[in-house]
């Protein structure tokens, strides 16, 4: 319907596109055994976007009507029109891609379980998280989305993406006097309800109410400067903030350099700045069920996988068309857009590390000193991506290559530019995990966009480590 | 989109059936944004957009669906009270459910003179030439609207604009500056424009590195807002405080701030609704901090049901939508001189909890930040790292707050455009540890 629609507009741009979004979510939750109000969105709208030479503009609307998109049209024309010799960059029409294909979410073909089956699975894992008096506060979700996209052109090109995501989320959080620890989990993936099964909710209740606990009699994190190996849940973020923002091309050309900030990587590194240890290989990858997969970018770039990162040495940013065309530098598919109401922006997408040679035990065992972390809870990091402070949920020392005991509030910082020319060890495919975060916060308008991010666990030395007050 | 909304939500009150409630929320906007990258335009485009909220009551049981405001609302709305009564046959009765059953109607609309967009890109192309500038300017109409099936009816719009940008000198060496408002100013801009480049001179000396360890700083009202921000997240949330995941936990226990610190979520003087969510009136002030000891809690209708607390009418995050903090005795002007050696520090970026029950959190520096030497600006610093505690920082180490404090509106655009907005002070802190 929408391509007849589409097939009805007229514009004096060279080149015009539409991007429409039609995204619906369902949110069930259960809080400390009560059901929370049930809250269902839906979400659509068309972004419409002229070229013209050397000009720019868009216009988001919720009037998908012929006149509606019409008037879209007419105002992102006028828009460019209003640009045309005042751009930063070279719009150039002539060189918009035109493409055609689909993608759809890897996804179970069986039905979708009903509400009641799914809220009486939260209320058990509400329920087992219940172990004591020191456990006050204990919620278990899941969030149903699917999420269509359509990118047209008048050029030809015409592609639609069908995604699914079943997000199961569960937290319990421990209190004893001034004391408070909470442990989370998070699964974000592409795919149906099978994710809920896969994923390790089912019993995660009891499991973090166990965790919160342990966290309450623990000691402190010891402080110093020590080894650090950190596990695939808390990688994702390490992944994230100082090698994923770093790497955007839109950062390295000043775009963000009013909000999300510049970046400490400059176009000269890539091909021979030594970004980490030779142990280090880091992806754009379309992983299949990886949170951030799809087939095109929002303005219609095809997806592969790229090595950003190779045996340590720096070689690809992460930047779509148009800021590759902007840096002369090769790039990946990751001009995204939070929704239709949003122009498409460099976002890294899924970004990975590649899995290395060793075990788990094997890592534990060359430690003499160091914190095993898991979880992410803190993240604070500067405008040029490098100088970096995390905390974690979950701690445990170790000394002299066993682990020995549990400790609370493990926090660690650093500098990227130095950090990963620290990496030891890299932890092999049983390490290995999928992970994704919902919230990637960056733009002007400002967009939030998920971003998977899969890695095995890995082993850093001579990392400043501490513990909380 | 005001008599659409009311339009579209009468029809719906006409398909209730017995024992049935229905509240209906708005929110819209119209806005223009220009984003602009060394001197010139990245993107530049106009967004409208408009979402409906419908929540459903039956029998102590409630379920929500959003729609979108299209030129299909009607079908969709109706499509969405259909799902929820259906919802609503499958669930427990909700023990937490508060309903405003005082109807309160009001209407506040604000016009502003906003300019043509074409205009702002030509006029800060103009303006910015020779400079590196990048930043944005947004603005347009912004609507919040309730109504339900007991009568009430508010209405909430406004003309606003914020345009939001940095001159760098060069890498991270630069000035932040704003201007926001109701009324666009062609001279306003330029002399806020000419004020920020005229401090880049101050950026021109060498950059000098902060060694760890403790600083006498002045954080200006910028900063300010970044800190506030970070203790607005579950800081004065009644959930948060019943669940003991607070930020200020240790004042729950008798730790206290400084006696000059007090806080008020000042509705009556932000640029926000003066209704909530679910169409409870809010109050004009209710005060957080008194006088550095914990105050009331912002309590949503939930919270109020669920801990037995009188509901002021906080939305369901329960945080600060127009925080006010009270000013000092210190002369703005004489910041410097009363700062003598130490920070002077303009921004804040990238906060975060250290360590949340213990109120410690870290971040950067960001901007224009300088070492300051006998009351005079020495150098700039490059971004340093903070991490301290709330307690020390606005507690023994709060030396003293301006008089004059700035009304900062958020230039968040998350979604859409913010109506948040905080009013506050400079701070002189004795003491703040940096890290890295």
């Amino acid at each position: 319907m929408i391509e007849e629609r589409f097939r009805r507009l007229r514009s004096r741009a060279p080149f015009w596109s539409l991007r429409l979004h039609d995204e619906k979510r369902e949110l069930l939750a259960v809080r400390n055994d009560t059901v929370e109000p049930p809250r269902r969105s839906v979400d659509r709208g068309a972004m419409l976007t002229a070229i013209v030479e050397g000009g720019y503009g868009y216009c988001a609307t919720s009037d998908l009507s012929v006149a509606g998109l019409q008037a879209a049209l007419d105002r992102a024309g006028a828009w460019a029109e209003a640009t045309r010799g005042r751009s930063v960059a070279a719009f150039d029409p002539a060189s918009m891609p035109a493409p055609r294909g689909e993608y759809h979410s890897l996804s179970s073909k069986g039905p979708l379980a009903g509400k009641a089956e799914i809220h009486d699975l939260l209320l058990s894992e509400c329920r087992s998280a219940k172990v004591g008096t020191r456990i006050v506060e204990r919620v278990a979700m899941l969030e149903l989305v699917e999420d269509e996209r359509v990118y047209l052109t008048n050029t030809g090109g015409a592609v639609r993406q069908r995604f699914r995501f079943t997000l199961p989320r569960a937290r319990v959080t421990a209190n004893e006097g001034v004391q408070t620890q909470s442990r989370s989990f998070e699964h974000f993936h592409q795919g149906g309800l099978e994710r809920v099964t896969d994923s390790g909710f089912v019993g995660s209740g009891a499991r973090l109410a166990r965790d919160a606990l342990a966290l309450l009699a623990a000691r402190n994190c010891p402080k110093g400067t020590m080894d650090v190996l950190l596990m695939p849940d808390q990688m994702m973020l390490q992944i994230h903030e100082s090698i994923g923002h770093p790497l955007e091309l839109d950062r390295i050309l000043g775009d963000e350099r009013n909000y999300a900030g510049r970046s400490f990587v400059t176009p000269q590194m890539f091909g021979s700045y030594r970004y980490g240890s030779e142990l280090l290989d880091v992806t754009y990858d379309p992983l299949p069920g990886e949170l951030a997969t799809f087939g095109f970018d929002d303005e219609g770039l095809a997806s592969s996988k790229v090595f950003l990162i190779r045996e340590g040495i720096l070689e690809t940013p992460l930047g779509g068309l148009l800021s590759q065309r902007r840096a002369g530098l090769r790039g990946t598919a990751n001009s995204r857009a939070t929704a239709w109401n949003r122009p498409p922006i460099d976002r890294m997408a899924n970004l990975n590390i590649e899995p290395g040679t060793s075990s788990l035990e094997e890592m534990i065992a060359s430690v003499r000193l160091g914190v095993l972390m898991r979880t992410n809870v803190s993240w604070s990091i500067d405008d040029s991506r490098n100088k970096f402070q995390f905390g974690c949920e979950w701690g445990e020392l170790i000394e002299d290559g066993r682990v020995a005991g549990v400790v609370k509030n493990p926090n660690y910082r650093g500098v990227s530019a130095t950090f990963w020319r620290s990496l030891r060890m890299v932890g092999n495919r049983d390490t290995f995990e999928v992970h994704g975060t919902l919230y990637c916060g960056k733009g002007e308008p400002n967009q939030i966009v998920p971003c998977g991010h899969a890695s095995p666990a890995c082993l850093f030395s001579g990392v400043e480590v501490f513990g909380g007050e | 989109m005001k008599d659409r909304f009311f339009e579209a939500a009468q029809r719906l009150f006409g398909r209730l059936k017995a024992g049935e409630l229905l509240l209906c929320g708005l929110s819209g906007e119209r806005s223009d944004f220009v984003r602009f990258n060394r001197g010139k335009v990245r993107q530049a485009g106009s967004v409208e957009q408009g979402c409906v909220s419908v929540r459903l009551v039956r029998e102590r049981r409630q379920a929500v669906a959003t729609v979108v405001f299209s030129e299909e609302l009607e079908r969709d709305a109706d499509g969405a009270l259909a799902d929820l009564r259906a919802s609503l046959d499958g669930l427990p009765e909700d023990p937490w459910l508060l309903v405003n059953e005082t109807p309160h109607s009001g209407e506040s609309v604000r016009r502003g003179r906003l300019a043509a967009p074409e205009a702002i890109v030509e006029q800060a192309v103009g303006a910015a030439a020779g400079l590196d500038f990048v930043g944005i300017y947004a603005g347009g109409t912004l609507c919040r609207g309730f109504a339900s099936s007991l009568g009430q009816r508010n209405w909430h719009e406004v003309d606003s604009f914020h345009f939001d940008w940095s001159l760098y000198l060069e890498a991270d060496k630069a000035v932040k500056s704003s201007y926001a408002g109701f009324d666009w100013e062609d001279r306003a801009f330029e002399a806020k424009l000419g004020q920020a480049a005229s401090q880049l001179a101050f950026l021109s000396e060498g950059q000098r590195t902060v060694v760890p360890g403790e600083y006498r700083a002045y954080l200006a009202p910028a900063a300010m807002e970044e800190l506030m921000g970070m203790m607005s997240w579950g800081g004065f949330s009644a959930r948060a405080r019943a669940t003991r995941q607070s930020p200020l936990l240790r004042m729950q226990e008798g730790a206290h701030l400084s006696p000059a610190l007090t806080l008020v979520e000042d509705t009556a003087g932000g640029v926000g609704p003066a209704f909530q969510g679910d169409g409870f009136p809010k109050p004009d002030k209710v005060v957080l901090v008194d006088r550095g000891r914990l105050g009331d809690a912002l309590v949503s209708p939930r919270s109020a049901r669920e801990y037995g607390l009188a509901n002021n009418a906080a939305n369901a995050g329960e945080a600060p939508e127009a925080l006010a903090m009270a000013g000092g005795d210190l002369d703005e002007q004489q910041a410097l001189a009363a700062l003598g050696d130490g920070l002077y520090i303009g921004n804040l970026w990238y906060l975060n909890y250290s360590d949340r029950p213990a109120g410690r959190i870290t971040g950067m520096t960001r901007f224009a930040t300088f070492l300051v030497e006998n009351g005079r600006i020495a150098a700039p610093v490059a971004p340093a790292r903070f991490d301290d505690s709330i307690y020390r920082m606005l507690g023994d180490n709060l030396a003293g707050l301006t008089r004059s404090r700035d009304l900062l509106l958020s230039t968040s655009t998350y979604g859409e455009r913010s109506t948040d907005s905080m009013r506050l002070p400079g701070a002189l802190l004795s003491r703040l540890r940096f890290t890295l």
